[in-house]
């Protein structure tokens, strides 16, 4: 079965300020395996050659349908923005390392820490950990009131909080603030959001908590051959982890940021 | 008309002209997860180091139009690494394995290509001294003439095998690298490597590349890489294996009209993973429809 597909845009919505969902269609669904993972997107201007990669944020296998969410950014973005349902989108995926359940023990509370467009991977992984009956609780962070999604979607599988830094919605200030301000007592942490925020995770619970953290590079292949998206692990000597291949989601203590 | 896709080089039997290029498919195994690595002609594995390198920082990636710049760095497990771990898995597939050598020093190179040509899995060496993302060896020994074929010599004298020299396009005349090179006893070339780029990011004011500069590959470097190869096939004798923003069958084509005997396919593998076998299956037929009923006969045709 080849991992490239031809998939069917089902929808391709703006849900807030240049916040898109895009619900994809193909047989290919069938091989998701965890929250986490990714795909990898050609889009249709030949000049931009590159695929994009993204996370999947919800998997449907019923109806053989996945989604995803993005942030226009750039060139790629705004023209994957344009897409109407009906167009077709070659899918590489499902493709690297994602968030692992199984050393959950059923009575543990798992933390989701989301920030801004690293929230959508925990969407997944919020439905699966529900599913299997553990207490879960989501601190998510956004910028404002209009950039501000999947907070009813978030609360009918945790316990929600949401942060925005000008406090015009939820907590007045950063998901860490929040977690402070909560005093919630956790068994694990699941962290996806800017390089800012996971470093400060990182920084207060890699000695005391057990944790996965999802990263974000630049990549070409998605599959491992070319070294594009490398990061560095931990210990000596210096040795390097491929974002795409053994991550995107890496152990709370296995990669130096 | 059945058409015959077999192409013999020093050192190689290849049983199609198609190759994956150094740095763009590892050492294979990725891609193995895919498909099945024997529908191809050969395989150029990731550049060897003596020691294991971690490359350069990220972003080591950069997007322009038709191309990608690259900046990894010659990252690499190291030459023994490569010899305990990589060649042994290499060994199940029929597969003719060239293996790329990259050294800081000219005592680097020899003892790189001679270890690596004594083992049985290698057909070949391919000698990069075209990286344009290395700080020392690399593409100073590309761009003279003199310092080039004195290198080849040299690794020519330790190697066991045939040694192909990958040639860099950023310099002002490449026919008389190649034909230094080719004095010096090359066997063949490989041709070209990435051109030295950079991108600036408008919002930073910084190069979006970590390196600073990287190379270009990709369709955007096409008719560059086809222009040298039909300089240099019209003033050397040995063979050329051609590479430079091959996408389809159509650009094979095109690269063994300009002089190339086989070709390396390299940033595509990116954008379609599926792209070798692809061009493999699709080849025959283009090539019968253009009257041909080999690889061979389609070699330097736009020099008839």
């Amino acid at each position: 079965m080849k991992l490239t597909e031809d998939m069917l845009v089902i929808k391709n919505e703006e849900i807030a300020r240049d916040i898109y969902e895009l619900v994809l269609k193909g047989q290919n669904v069938q091989l998701m395996k965890e929250a986490g993972q990714f795909v990898n997107i050609q889009l249709e201007r030949k000049g931009l050659i590159l695929r994009r990669p993204f996370s999947i944020c919800e998997i449907n296998y019923s109806e053989k349908e996945f989604k995803i969410i993005y942030r226009v950014l750039g060139e790629g973005t705004e023209e994957l923005a344009r897409l109407k349902a009906g167009a077709r989108l070659n899918v590489f995926g499902p493709l690297g390392t994602g968030f692992p359940e199984s050393g959950l023990a059923k009575d543990e509370v798992a933390l989701l820490i989301g920030g801004g467009i690293g929230v959508p991977p925990l969407y997944e992984l919020a439905r699966r950990l529900h599913k299997r009956g553990n207490k879960v609780i989501s601190v998510l962070g956004f910028q404002d009131k209009e950039g501000i999604f999947y907070v009813e979607e978030f609360g009918q599988y945790s316990e929600l909080h949401v942060a925005t830094m000008d406090g015009s919605y939820g907590y007045k200030g950063n998901v860490l603030e929040l977690i402070g301000h909560l005093q919630q007592d956790f068994d694990i942490l699941y962290a996806c959001g800017p390089m800012a925020m996971l470093k400060s995770i990182q920084e207060a619970y890699s000695q005391q908590k057990r944790g996965y953290i999802s990263l974000e590079e630049r990549m070409a292949c998605g599959i491992g051959a070319c070294y594009g998206c490398v990061c560095d692990k931990e210990g000596e000597p210096p040795y390097q982890k491929r974002v795409c291949k053994e991550g995107p989601v890496f152990s709370l203590n296995e990669v130096s940021l | 008309m059945s058409v015959d896709l077999q192409v013999t080089l020093p050192g190689l039997e290849l049983k199609n002209p198609i190759i994956p290029a150094s740095g763009c498919f590892g050492f294979g195994e990725e891609f193995a997860e895919l498909y099945d690595l024997n529908q191809l002609g050969g395989i150029m594995i990731k550049a060897a180091t003596v020691k294991a390198r971690i490359g350069n920082p990220t972003p080591r990636i950069a997007e322009t139009y038709g191309g990608i710049l690259n900046a990894i760095g010659l990252q690499n497990p190291g030459v023994e690494a490569i010899i305990r771990d990589k060649l042994p898995w290499l060994a199940q597939f029929d597969l003719a394995v060239i293996a790329n050598i990259a050294g800081d020093t000219m005592e680097e190179y020899e003892e790189l290509g001679r270890r690596l040509s004594d083992n049985e899995v290698v057909k070949a060496l391919e000698l990069n001294i075209s990286c344009p993302n290395v700080e020392k060896g690399g593409l100073a020994f590309g761009t003279d003439p003199d310092i080039a074929a004195e290198l080849t010599a040299r690794v020519k004298k330790v190697a066991s095998k045939p040694v192909y020299v990958k040639l860099s396009p950023n310099v002002t005349d490449i026919v008389r690298i190649a034909r230094a090179v080719e004095e010096a006893g090359a066997d063949g070339l490989s041709m070209i490597n990435t051109l030295l780029g950079m991108r600036i990011d408008l919002k930073s004011g910084k190069t979006i590349l970590a390196n600073g500069t990287g190379g270009l590959s990709g369709p955007a470097i096409k008719p560059v890489a086809i222009r040298m190869i039909y300089q240099v096939y019209k003033e050397v004798q040995i063979p050329i294996i051609g590479m430079g923003g091959i996408q389809q069958a159509r650009d094979v084509l095109e690269f063994l009209y300009a002089g190339a005997s086989a070709v390396g396919v390299g940033t595509a593998n990116f954008i379609d993973p599926y792209v070798c076998p692809r061009i493999i299956r699709e080849l025959p037929e283009l090539l019968a429809g253009h009257g041909f009923t080999s690889v061979q006969e389609a070699v330097g045709y736009a020099h008839k």
